[in-house]
């Protein structure tokens, strides 16, 4: 997480309004509340999460995004946050167009799915990966798309969507050696900083 | 008041104990909304907990319609517990080892602060149905008068369900720097048609009642019990929810059954419990005053004032924000508490918004429910840790 901060930090304005979809336990939030003094609140469905938010005194709100983002008016944030919430969306693509039009930039994480270990798990194993990244069994997942690097920058040429920053994110000593050479390959989760 | 303030912590079960009513007369002049100014007033409250040194650790809980001071502990010779003590106590969410908790009834109301039912200095009878309109500001500044006699300079928050969750936000406009949260549960920035059209069938039953005497009936030793009880019977559908009445009810009868071919009269249970609720209200609540709160809240906007935009009301804020909603409450349901939420948003205050499961309707926020304890014990204890110094 810490890692996750430190990557991401640099992108947000100091002072600056921050929203956070599928916030989780918003310690990423109350890190940015501490360092840079952001406005930030976090937007929620666990109840778990929430309660945790709620005791580190994080801004919580508890809101489905698959049933939108109406209430939230056009460019009031400056940065919208999602971290690993992509996959587990019903329309991801609706979603990215909501939350661009929501902030005026926005940072996505999520796991690559075209990393080299998960694809040699299906390759393999002839089973769909269960993975530190993607640590759940096919048919009970919160993940319901999998995609890869490749396709994620596929799709914001397709929409217009500018990339302003790309970070990749691996554990293994050859994964981040080799990272920046073959993303697609070497990228266990990946960080994008975009705009309209 | 508070018990051991170490052994109670995470007891849910524990009670403030025994309480005792205090009372105070303002003597300072406050000033209606509408222009009336009420030269002095009594105020009965109640408090729970012990202020700390500097006197910052102090919770202002605001009641709704029909509730009082009493609202956790009991009284001497009573087993009966305060309307709020599910959330109020040692180690509950409103945790009176780590609060000093004022509840307050409020003027206008009928248990011992200055009422329709109180003597006009002016007459010498019975206020009756000359005590002028209230507004829920007028509340507000009555609960400030109180708050300067305890010697508390800022609320570390200030608390209320439903009519409570308006005065909360009140509070925020109007003395910003004067609370550093307000917790708005089950509350709304103005009542729907809908609520006014109950609202004044409950009014209408009262005065339809022929002891009602145009608001005097206590000078002629009378009393509108039924049409207070019918109020109360409206009112009261109102805070339930489909659902659950029909889980704690359903079409149980209490006597006769639907056979064909009987003739006695058939009572659903649903019946005599409307009843039995009507009548013990009108036993202990003053007809006046369920007519002026009711309009109270009707005249409730909270955003009149400032070209009716919420985002600029609350502009004026400066204190952090709770708000809680309760998904079968069709009186002030969640949409109206997401509106708060997103002015508050839009306006670039704190805020957290939490939408609890629940099938008890508006009175969801008075029964124990699990999520919402914690909720609102993790926030509130957020708060004390700062205010105790922690992090």
């Amino acid at each position: 997480m810490n890692h996750k901060l430190d990557l991401i930090k640099p992108w947000i304005e100091p002072n600056s309004r921050v929203l956070d979809l599928g916030c989780g336990d918003g310690a990423l939030l109350a890190s940015l509340q501490e360092q840079l003094d952001v406005i930030g609140y976090g937007l929620e469905i666990d109840p778990n999460s929430i309660s945790r938010c709620l005791e580190k005194g994080v801004n919580v709100i508890e809101q489905d995004l698959n049933k939108g983002l109406k209430n939230f008016a056009d460019q009031s944030f400056d940065t919208v946050l999602m971290t690993q919430t992509l996959q587990a969306l019903r329309y991801p693509h609706l979603v990215l167009d909501e939350i661009l039009r929501i902030g005026s930039k926005c940072i996505v994480t999520f796991p690559n799915f075209g990393h080299w270990r998960t694809r040699a798990y299906l390759n393999f194993l002839g089973r769909m990966p269960v993975t530190k990244q993607l640590a759940y069994q096919w048919y009970d997942t919160p993940n319901i798309h999998f995609f890869t690097y490749d396709d994620f920058e596929a799709l914001c040429k397709e929409r217009s969507i500018n990339i302003l920053h790309r970070e990749f994110m691996a554990q293994g000593v050859a994964d981040k050696a080799l990272k920046s050479v073959f993303p697609n390959l070497f990228t266990e989760i990946a960080v994008y900083h975009l705009s309209r | 008041m508070s018990s051991d303030s170490h052994n109670n912590q995470n007891n849910q079960d524990s009670s403030v104990g025994l309480v005792k009513p205090q009372q105070v007369v303002i003597e300072q002049p406050l000033k209606l909304a509408c222009g009336v100014i009420l030269p002095s007033h009594r105020l009965v409250y109640e408090t729970y907990g012990t202020l700390n040194k500097d006197r910052s650790n102090g919770i202002l809980i605001c009641h709704a319609l029909s509730g009082d001071h009493h609202a956790a502990g009991h009284h001497e010779g009573e087993t009966k517990t305060g309307w709020w003590d599910n959330y109020i106590g040692p180690g509950k969410p409103i945790d009176s080892n780590r609060f000093y908790i004022v509840s307050v009834n409020n003027i206008g109301s009928c248990f011992g602060s200055t009422g329709p039912a109180s003597e006009n200095p002016e007459t010498g009878k019975p206020y009756g149905a000359d005590f002028p309109p209230l507004r829920a500001r007028d509340w507000v500044a009555s609960q400030r008068l109180l708050m300067q006699h305890l010697k508390i300079k800022c609320w570390a928050a200030v608390v209320g369900g439903s009519l409570g969750g308006m005065q909360a936000m009140r509070w925020s406009l109007e003395h910003p720097d004067e609370l550093q949260h307000a917790v708005v549960i089950a509350s709304s920035m103005k009542l729907t048609a809908q609520n006014i059209a109950f609202n004044e069938i409950a009014r209408k039953a009262i005065k339809s009642d022929a002891d009602f005497c145009d608001g005097n009936y206590l000078q002629h030793n009378k009393v509108p019990h039924n049409g207070l009880a019918l109020a109360r019977m409206i009112g009261h559908v109102t805070y339930l929810s489909d659902e659950l009445m029909g889980q704690k009810f359903g079409r149980d009868l209490r006597s006769g059954d639907l056979l064909q071919g009987k003739t006695d009269p058939v009572e659903f249970q649903i019946e005599s419990y409307l009843n039995y609720q009507g009548d013990k209200f009108s036993d202990f609540f003053d007809a006046n005053s369920y007519i002026l709160i009711t309009k109270m809240l009707d005249y409730f906007d909270l955003a009149r004032e400032y070209n009716h935009d919420p985002v600029a009301a609350f502009s004026h804020a400066k204190c952090k924000f709770l708000v809680v909603s309760f998904s079968s409450d069709w009186r002030f349901s969640p949409d109206r508490s997401q509106e708060i939420t997103d002015a508050l948003i839009a306006a670039g205050k704190n805020v957290s918004y939490i939408a609890i499961d629940s099938d008890h309707g508006h009175d969801a926020f008075l029964l124990p429910n699990e999520r919402y304890q914690k909720a609102l014990g993790g926030y509130l204890s957020k708060l004390a840790d700062r205010l105790e110094g922690g992090s």
